[in-house]
């Protein structure tokens, strides 16, 4: 029988993620790549709510990951366009040579 | 009615407004019918807010028309407010009234002047902002019309203003007129910090029920004087007035005589509680420079040749009168003086406007004479002035200097005595003016029209011909404005009735009239005369006062009539004691390197402290950009590394988890 799951396990799933997320974005160069990173780390996020959520009885912590729900959505819309188009101008394009828009 | 009380300031707003857009079109007469019909609105809703406070009961003749908030701020909360009581509709009434007859005498006097509307224009604006000034109920209605006035000053000296002596006297008006504001804005600033108010019932009803310390309202009462002593020209700051004359004249009638110089005045009878509260140095301080201002110009007015220096020298004079009386505490009679002199000098400046205007633009009396046979009624009308500021009975300025003289000597025998010289002088100026300009020699003749004679030989007639050519004819100036010196003249002979002494012959209900319209006003500071010496000998004043005026105006008849007696006019006097020469020359030299000091010190200290936050930013940012690579893994790195060390101080210094 599989024993229960603990809360525990999905903090540590949750956080094992962030950590993944956090070294992709620090390590990786392609936009794309890190862009999905971020995305990892939000997710790592909502899942420590929805674990304590559940563990406290307490709904506030479910109608956070609402509104993480709704910036991501909205942040991909945004990032995915600049991302393809700047992908699509000049392919193979790294965030390190993005660096020169600082002017 | 008293409630309709804005449209006092209203209806020469109106004429403002109206002319500002539509006076070229309006042009030469119309513009000036339409301003002059517009003051005389003003004066009827004058009257009739008078009428109204007249059927009052004196404790009630006080009303606050508060049109709306001004400057809500907090604690600071100002009303534009108008302030209707016995002192303001006084003053309304001779403003509204003088400034009337002037308009009216300027339709003549202007006619022809290319820029006649615009004349017209800045004469409503005056009225508007003079109005204004004595009906403010706060300090700051009363400034804005005080700077009101103060740049309609400036704008109507410098009318003519490619002459450049007449832009230069606005400018020197103007700038002076600083010196004063100064002291108001001050006093305002003092009276919101101690006080939190700048009304004059909340300020007037401090002093009165002593809430207002000694300190705070010596502050106060200094600080007005200083723009009283700007506006109203009394040493040491009087300097712009004589310049002022550069001006059209009816503007020297209007501003410079009758109305905006006597403001000063007003404002020192509208906080006379807190005069009377403040340190017991304040009152004699302005008794003191009030009769030694008018000492100083009527020895100055002696030995004046243009004729409306003498005029204007002799402004300074009464209104040095007036502050006698502040002084001395005789407010009352400092208000009476000003409705006197109002009349007369404004009939005095007009008449003398018509004798330039008769003598085509000439000013130098020692080129005028004998014009009585050529200008009759100005010269009359002028006589009954003369005799007005003389002091004769029973023409108004008689009795209006004898009030002043009275107080003056239950104050301190000195003024008296400095008022009595200065009394004698002026019949002794005026009369020199008189006889100078309408008796004596015709002195124009040999002046005239020298380059249009036609060619005379010697022995022959000049040849009899009208106009420009031939000989040079002074000439009576158009009933427009005959009118208002008659009515002025009329003015200037009965407006003693208003405010008649106890004296023997006169019927008690007649009597101290404009005193009992005032008392509520004045009532906390007047001072008491009765029971003292001075009271007691009225009947023995009285004779010495007229006496003064006879023997000035004989002595005047002696010197310039019948030349029996050497005139003594000192270039010191006509150089008017080099003071004007003496201000130049110490802002020329002292003064500017005190300035250019100051000006370093502004280049230097605070721009340098304004420059020196800037070049700081600067640099610190020029440092710091370099953080800003654009390299957004590094960017990231940061935050991570931020986060970890904000997480480990709530960890191990917070203690938190």
């Amino acid at each position: 029988m599989i024993a229960a799951i603990e809360p525990t396990w999905y903090l540590v799933l949750a956080s094992v993620l962030f950590g993944i997320g956090a070294f992709g974005l620090l390590v990786r160069r392609n936009p794309l790549i890190m862009f999905m990173c971020i995305e990892l780390m939000l997710n790592a996020a909502n899942l420590t709510f929805v674990a304590l959520a559940v563990q406290l009885g307490d709904i506030n912590g479910q109608t956070a990951v609402f509104f993480v729900l709704v910036v991501a959505a909205a942040e991909v819309v945004v990032g995915l366009g600049i991302i393809v188009s700047i992908l699509r101008r000049s392919p193979g394009t790294t965030a390190d040579d993005l660096a020169e828009l600082k002017g | 009615m008293a409630e309709l009380v804005w449209l006092i300031p209203a209806f020469p707003l109106f004429g403002f407004l109206t002319i500002l857009v539509f006076g070229r079109r309006f042009g030469d007469p119309f513009a000036g019918w339409f301003a002059t019909a517009m003051v005389f609105a003003s004066f009827i809703a004058s009257v009739g807010v008078y009428s109204d406070l007249l059927g009052m009961n004196e404790e009630d003749r006080e009303h606050i028309e508060n049109l709306y908030s001004w400057v809500p701020v907090g604690n600071l909360q100002i009303d534009l407010a108008f302030l209707v009581d016995p002192l303001s509709i006084t003053m309304c009434l001779f403003v509204t009234g003088i400034g009337g007859l002037i308009h009216l005498y300027s339709i003549g006097y202007m006619h022809g002047d290319d820029k006649f509307s615009k004349f017209f224009l800045y004469l409503n604006l005056f009225i508007f902002s003079m109005t204004l000034l004595v009906l403010g109920e706060n300090l700051l209605v009363t400034f804005l019309g005080w700077e009101g006035v103060g740049t309609c000053s400036y704008l109507l000296i410098a009318f003519w203003q490619t002459r450049e002596s007449a832009a230069t006297a606005g400018k020197k008006a103007f700038i002076t007129n600083r010196v004063g504001d100064w002291g108001v804005m001050l006093a305002m600033f003092l009276a919101f910090s101690t006080v939190g108010s700048i009304s004059y019932s909340v300020l007037n009803n401090n002093a009165e029920s002593g809430l207002l310390s000694e300190t705070t309202a010596t502050g106060i009462a200094v600080l007005l004087f200083v723009g009283a002593v700007g506006k109203s020209a009394q040493l040491p700051l009087y300097i712009w007035l004589p310049d002022a004359m550069e001006g059209p004249t009816p503007v020297s009638a209007l501003i410079h005589a009758a109305t905006m110089v006597t403001a000063g005045v007003f404002l020192m009878v509208r906080i006379n509680p807190i005069l009377t509260v403040a340190a017991d140095w304040v009152l004699p301080m302005i008794a003191w420079i009030g009769v030694i201002t008018a000492l100083f110009a009527a020895t100055i007015a002696l030995a004046q040749t243009d004729i409306k220096k003498v005029l204007a020298y002799s402004t300074i004079s009464q209104l040095g009168y007036m502050f006698l009386a502040i002084g001395s505490g005789a407010y009352i009679a400092a208000i009476f003086h000003m409705v006197t002199h109002a009349v007369f000098k404004a009939l005095l400046f007009l008449g003398s406007g018509s004798v330039i205007h008769g003598m085509h633009d000439e000013q130098d009396m020692n080129k005028m004479g004998k014009l009585f046979k050529y200008m009759p009624i100005t010269a009359s009308t002028f006589i009954v002035g003369w005799l007005a500021i003389a002091g004769v009975p029973p023409f108004s300025g008689f009795w209006s200097k004898d009030e002043i003289l009275l107080f003056a000597l239950g104050d301190s025998v000195a003024l008296y005595v400095i008022g009595i010289i200065t009394a004698l002088l002026t019949a002794l100026y005026m009369t020199r003016m008189v006889i100078m300009t309408f008796f004596g020699e015709a002195k124009w003749t040999s002046f005239a029209n020298e380059d249009e004679m036609p060619e005379v030989s010697p022995g022959e007639e000049p040849v009899e011909t009208h106009g420009a050519h031939g000989e040079f004819k002074p000439h009576e100036s158009p009933i427009i404005m005959l009118i208002p010196l008659v009515v002025l003249a009329v003015g200037g002979l009965l407006a003693g009735l208003i405010q008649l002494p106890s004296l023997w012959g006169v019927p008690d209900s007649a009597e101290h009239q404009l005193e009992d319209w005032l008392h509520p006003d004045v009532a906390f500071g007047e001072a008491e005369i009765a029971g003292t010496w001075a009271d007691d000998h009225v009947m023995l004043l009285v004779i010495i006062a007229i006496s003064a005026a006879l023997a000035g105006i004989l002595l005047g008849w002696l010197i310039y009539q019948r030349k029996r007696v050497k005139a003594w006019e000192p270039t010191l006097f006509a150089n008017g004691w080099y003071y004007n020469w003496a201000v130049s020359w110490f802002m020329g030299n002292p003064g500017r390197e005190g300035f250019e000091d100051v000006a370093i010190f502004d280049s230097k200290v605070i721009d340098g402290a304004v420059n020196g936050v800037g070049v700081a930013v600067r640099e610190v940012a020029t440092t710091e950009k370099k953080t800003q690579s654009g390299y957004l893994r590094q960017y990231a790195g940061i935050i991570g590394i931020g986060a970890v060390l904000l997480l480990g101080w709530f960890v191990v210094v917070r203690g938190i988890l």
